[in-house]
Order: structure tokens, then C-alpha cells, then sequence
């Protein structure tokens, strides 16, 4: 058994660690540098992947985008977002918005595998490092880009987040209650899809089943009425903070601490009694 | 130009399903089904599209058993021209889906396959790219919008960051994000007159066999239960006792 790890972004390694170490056996690294469109970057690492039984990456838009076709250039069996390994064939990820967990078994080689980096420890290290073929130029082109990144920690990586809800009106709104709070604990922002949807914040802001999967150590959802997609992608945090008005939303049932009470007024209050 | 929408039955996404206790499948009970949401988005996309075009041809395609029509009616109802249903109660996983489709393609011709990110019920996000590759078309994953000249298409998408553009010439295959349009709705009588419109059933054109199978269901373990707290003095308090600010 000899495994690839495929890095999409600086730091992904050490999240490589537990999960190989999990997996057993040995494993190489290799880099797809920022740039490529998926059809250059997945037919780079078909010639990469050459000899490899297991060919993994921490889960993200980018990395489900090449590494799915990647499978389906290889003809290998995939398996999107495990959060556990029972056995090099037998994986567990979560389905239905994360309501249920499914026991996955591979029966083909390759194993192609997105994972969530907070369901693995242990320590290990790459054997080798793999460097990828001189990809074929893109059949998609990339014209245009906007990356917003800032001062923030990184949403998926974050160790406290503060995310915000339908009422917070509007992006102005949005920056000055939930970002001064976020800025107050040191940590990012996020947001439901309903605050994407209606331009409060930005898409890569947004939390949940078909969003980012956080899992950090402080979660506050203030004015989140707690859907099954929210906390899809919330499941993980050590510790839920719901603030909202109305004592019966469904936030309360996974909150550690729920505080009924009208946003405006208690997340500057927090930030202030920090 | 001929547009392909592949869409997906799954369960209700706003219902609750729990696994059954012996792990062996979904206690599906009285849940309904569905479009795929994300489906859904593709199909009024190929609709809107062809609203400005009236050349343009919609098929949908499902693949499934025959309770599948249910859903193709619906996307006729949006005002897709044809539906193929595929008929099969085989097992299937994403690498079968993709090969079946890429069959579908290859009897079709559509110049743009317009297809969900992913399906609320297995949430894998993997058959739109599966079968980009294996028809060797560009891919445009997670669209937010989408422009198609005469030739070519112009995909905004959403990232891991932010946004980017592709450009692309046709036939090429691109998968849906929330931010793409709004699905309209569907009145029942719409369902019901689009009982006239053609759906064709096909057997499996292949005998690829799934490469992943479910072995058993659980329940994820629950959160501990939480309290209330009665001010804002309480849960600073409450945070610095729990040791996380
Ligand atoms: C296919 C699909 C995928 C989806 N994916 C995602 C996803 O990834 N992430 C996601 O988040 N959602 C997702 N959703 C949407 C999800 O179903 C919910 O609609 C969404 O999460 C609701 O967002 P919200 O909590 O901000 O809004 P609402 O449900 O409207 O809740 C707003 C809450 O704010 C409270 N409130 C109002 N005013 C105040 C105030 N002044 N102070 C305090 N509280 C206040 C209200 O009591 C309410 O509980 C998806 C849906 C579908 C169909």
C-alpha cells in the first residue's frame, strides 16, 4: 500500500499527518500549484498517480473540483469527505446533510478520497516528494479572478468563528456586528447560506452542508435559526454559542450555551466584555 | 444547441431521515422525494436559456427506477422539452452514474451537459466531473453564472476564495452552485399538463459495475445538551469556565 497526498494549498501537510497516519502504510506528496483549471491539473496527476493504491487531499471546493475527475480519468473508486478510516477499503463519511454516517468499502484501485482533517490525529510523515508532471494546457481558460482574502484566519482552519444570519440586513451591517466581534476573539467569520443568498456576505463565507465544514474550538451563530444544512457544517465545533430571539429555534437543541436575546444588542455587548 | 440535464431523485432535503436501527438502510417511511435542489437549479438555468433561445432543446435524463418519472415530469414542467428516463434498479454509485451518462452523451450530442454540484441525499460531488473526464470535455464546476455564445462558454464560479471566470468552447460540461438563479415554482397543474410532453425509457447501456458500496448506517453520535444562559455577563462567564476564550 503506498499513498499520494495531493496539496492544494500551503499548510494542507500537516493536516496529511493524522490521516496517514490513520491509513497506514507509506506516502508521497505532491503540489498542484494555484494556477491550473481542473482538466490540466487532474491529467498532471494521472501521471503522478502511477503506482498508487490510495491518492487523498483535505476536502475543499478545489480539491473535489480535480481529484473527481481525476477518479473518473483513473477509473478509480472515490470517496468524498471521510471523516474515519476502518480499513484501507472502508471509510466513513457523513450523508443527508450529515444526519447520517455512512460505512463506505472501496472494491477498485485506485482509492481516490477528499477528507476532513479534524476527524484524524496521529503523526507521520511523507516517505517522498512527488513532483508533478508539466501539465497540458487548459481546455478551460481562466479569464478573471477575485480573491478576497484579508486579515482573518482561514474559515476551515479557524480555532473561533463568528457567523451571522439572515437578520443581519446588509454587508455593512454584517462587517460591523459580527467582523468587530470575530476581530475581538482573534477569529473568521462565517455566514449562512440565507446571508449569502441575499449578498450580506460573501460565498466563501458560507457554513454548512454544501459550504465549509469548520470545527473549531468556539462556534457563535448569532441570528441562525439552526437548519440541518447549517449545522452540517458545524457539527464538529468543541463549543456552540446560539444567540437569537426567539427561545424556540432549533440552534438551541446543539448550542452549549443559548442566550435568547436580540443580537444588535448582545454581540457588541460580548465584544465589549472581552 | 442541444443542452442535457441530468437530474436526481432523493429524499425531501428538508425532511428528517434516520437510519434504520439495524443500520442496514434509511427509514425513508412516509418521506417524499424530490428534484435534487442543485438539479433543480440546472434545470431553470436550461430553461432560462432557452426562454432567450427558443432554438435551444432541453432533454432531462434520470437514471433509476420507474418512480424516477415523477421528477422528470417535473423538469418538464419547468419547461424542458424531453425526458429520458433510464431504467435500472441496479446499484449504483457515482462511477456508474458518470458511465451511464457519458452513453447518454454520446447518443444525444448536447453541446452542454448542465448538471447539480452535488445530491442532497449522498452529498459526494463527484459524477459532473467523473463525466467530464471521461468524455475528455472542460469542466466548470460550482457555477454562479453561466453565458453561452456562439461556440464557446463564459462560467463565473464560486471558490474556495472567491470567484473566478472560465472560458471555455463548447461542448462542455458545468455544475450548478446555490448562487446560479432561483428556481420558480411549480404549480401542480403545471406537473400535470406536462403529462403530454415525450419521456422515453431506455435500458442501462452498460454493465459497469459500482466501484463503492454502503455497508451500514448510523446515527452520528449526539451533542451533549446544552443550557441557556440568561445574559451576556452569564455566557462570558460560562466561556471562560468551559476554557475556550
Ligand atoms: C440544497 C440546499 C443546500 C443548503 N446549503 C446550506 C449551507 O451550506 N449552509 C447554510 O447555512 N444553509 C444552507 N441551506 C439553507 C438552509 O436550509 C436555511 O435556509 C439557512 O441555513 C437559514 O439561514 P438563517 O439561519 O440565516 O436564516 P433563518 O432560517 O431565516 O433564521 C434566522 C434566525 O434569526 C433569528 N433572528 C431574527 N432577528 C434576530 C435578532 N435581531 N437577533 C437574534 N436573532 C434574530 C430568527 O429567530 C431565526 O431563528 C441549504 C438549503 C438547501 C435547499
Amino acid at each position: 500500500m503506498k499513498s499520494l497526498f495531493v496539496a492544494f494549498a500551503p499548510g494542507e501537510a500537516e493536516h496529511a499527518a493524522g490521516f496517514f497516519a490513520t491509513l497506514g502504510g507509506d506516502w508521497a506528496a505532491t503540489e498542484v500549484p494555484p494556477g491550473l483549471v481542473a482538466d490540466a491539473a487532474a491529467a498532471a496527476l494521472r501521471s503522478a498517480s502511477e503506482g498508487f493504491t490510495h491518492i487523498a487531499a483535505v476536502s475543499s471546493m478545489r480539491s473535489k473540483d480535480v481529484l473527481a475527475r481525476l477518479a473518473g480519468l483513473l477509473d478509480a473508486a472515490m470517496v468524498t469527505d471521510a471523516v474515519s478510516i476502518n480499513s484501507p477499503t472502508s471509510f466513513v463519511r457523513p450523508i443527508i446533510a450529515g444526519t447520517v454516517l455512512a460505512t463506505v468499502e472501496t472494491m477498485a484501485q485506485p482509492v481516490v478520497v477528499t477528507f476532513r482533517p479534524s476527524g484524524f490525529s496521529g503523526d507521520s510523515a511523507p516517505g517522498q516528494m512527488v513532483s508533478l508532471p508539466t501539465p497540458p494546457e487548459g481546455q478551460a481558460k481562466r479569464t478573471a479572478e477575485n480573491v478576497r482574502g484579508g486579515s482573518r484566519p482561514d474559515l476551515s482552519q479557524a480555532k473561533r468563528i463568528v457567523s451571522g444570519g439572515r437578520p443581519l440586513k446588509d454587508a455593512e451591517t454584517f462587517e460591523r456586528v459580527i467582523g468587530s466581534l470575530a476581530d475581538r476573539l482573534g477569529g473568521a467569520v462565517g455566514a449562512t447560506r440565507a446571508a449569502v443568498d441575499s449578498g450580506i456576505a460573501p460565498n466563501e463565507l458560507q457554513v454548512g452542508q454544501t459550504g465549509k465544514i469548520v470545527a473549531p474550538d468556539l462556534y457563535v451563530a448569532a441570528g441562525i435559526s439552526g437548519s440541518t444544512q447549517h449545522m452540517a457544517g458545524i457539527k464538529d465545533s468543541k463549543c456552540i454559542v446560539a444567540i437569537n430571539t426567539d427561545p424556540d429555534a432549533p440552534i438551541f437543541e446543539f448550542a452549549d450555551f443559548g442566550l435568547v436575546a436580540d443580537l444588535f444588542q448582545a454581540v457588541p455587548e460580548l465584544a465589549s466584555k472581552l | 444547441m442541444n443542452v442535457l440535464v441530468p437530474i436526481k431523485r432523493v429524499v425531501d432535503p428538508y425532511a428528517r431521515v434516520k437510519p434504520l436501527p439495524d443500520g442496514s438502510g434509511l427509514d425513508v417511511g412516509s418521506v417524499k422525494f424530490d428534484v435534487n435542489p442543485f438539479d433543480e437549479i440546472a434545470v431553470e438555468e436550461a430553461v432560462r436559456m432557452k426562454e432567450a433561445d427558443p432554438s435551444i432543446h432541453v432533454t432531462v435524463v434520470s437514471i433509476g427506477g420507474a418512480e424516477c418519472e415523477e421528477q422528470l415530469r417535473k423538469a418538464l414542467a419547468y419547461g424542458a422539452d424531453e425526458a429520458v428516463l433510464v431504467e435500472t434498479n441496479d446499484p449504483m454509485d457515482s462511477t456508474v452514474v458518470a458511465t451511464e451518462l457519458e452513453a447518454v452523451v454520446r447518443q444525444l450530442n448536447p453541446d452542454l451537459v448542465l448538471m447539480g454540484k452535488q445530491a442532497t441525499d449522498d452529498d459526494c460531488n463527484q459524477a459532473g466531473q467523473m463525466l467530464a473526464a471521461k468524455l475528455g470535455w472542460p469542466q466548470a464546476t460550482f457555477a454562479c453564472k453561466i453565458e453561452v455564445g456562439s461556440g464557446t462558454a463564459r462560467v463565473v464560479r464560486e471558490t474556495d476564495t472567491g470567484e473566478e471566470t472560465l472560458e471555455m468552447n463548447l461542448p462542455c460540461l458545468v455544475t450548478t452552485d446555490l448562487r446560479l438563479n432561483e428556481p420558480r415554482y411549480i404549480p401542480l397543474p403545471g406537473i400535470v399538463r406536462a403529462r403530454t410532453k415525450p419521456l422515453s425509457k431506455q435500458p442501462r447501456a452498460t454493465s459497469a459495475q459500482p466501484k463503492t458500496r454502503v455497508t451500514r448506517l448510523d446515527s452520528p453520535p449526539p451533542r451533549p445538551a446544552g443550557r441557556k444562559v440568561g445574559s451576556v455577563d452569564e455566557l462570558v462567564a460560562a466561556l471562560r469556565e468551559r476554557g475556550v476564550l
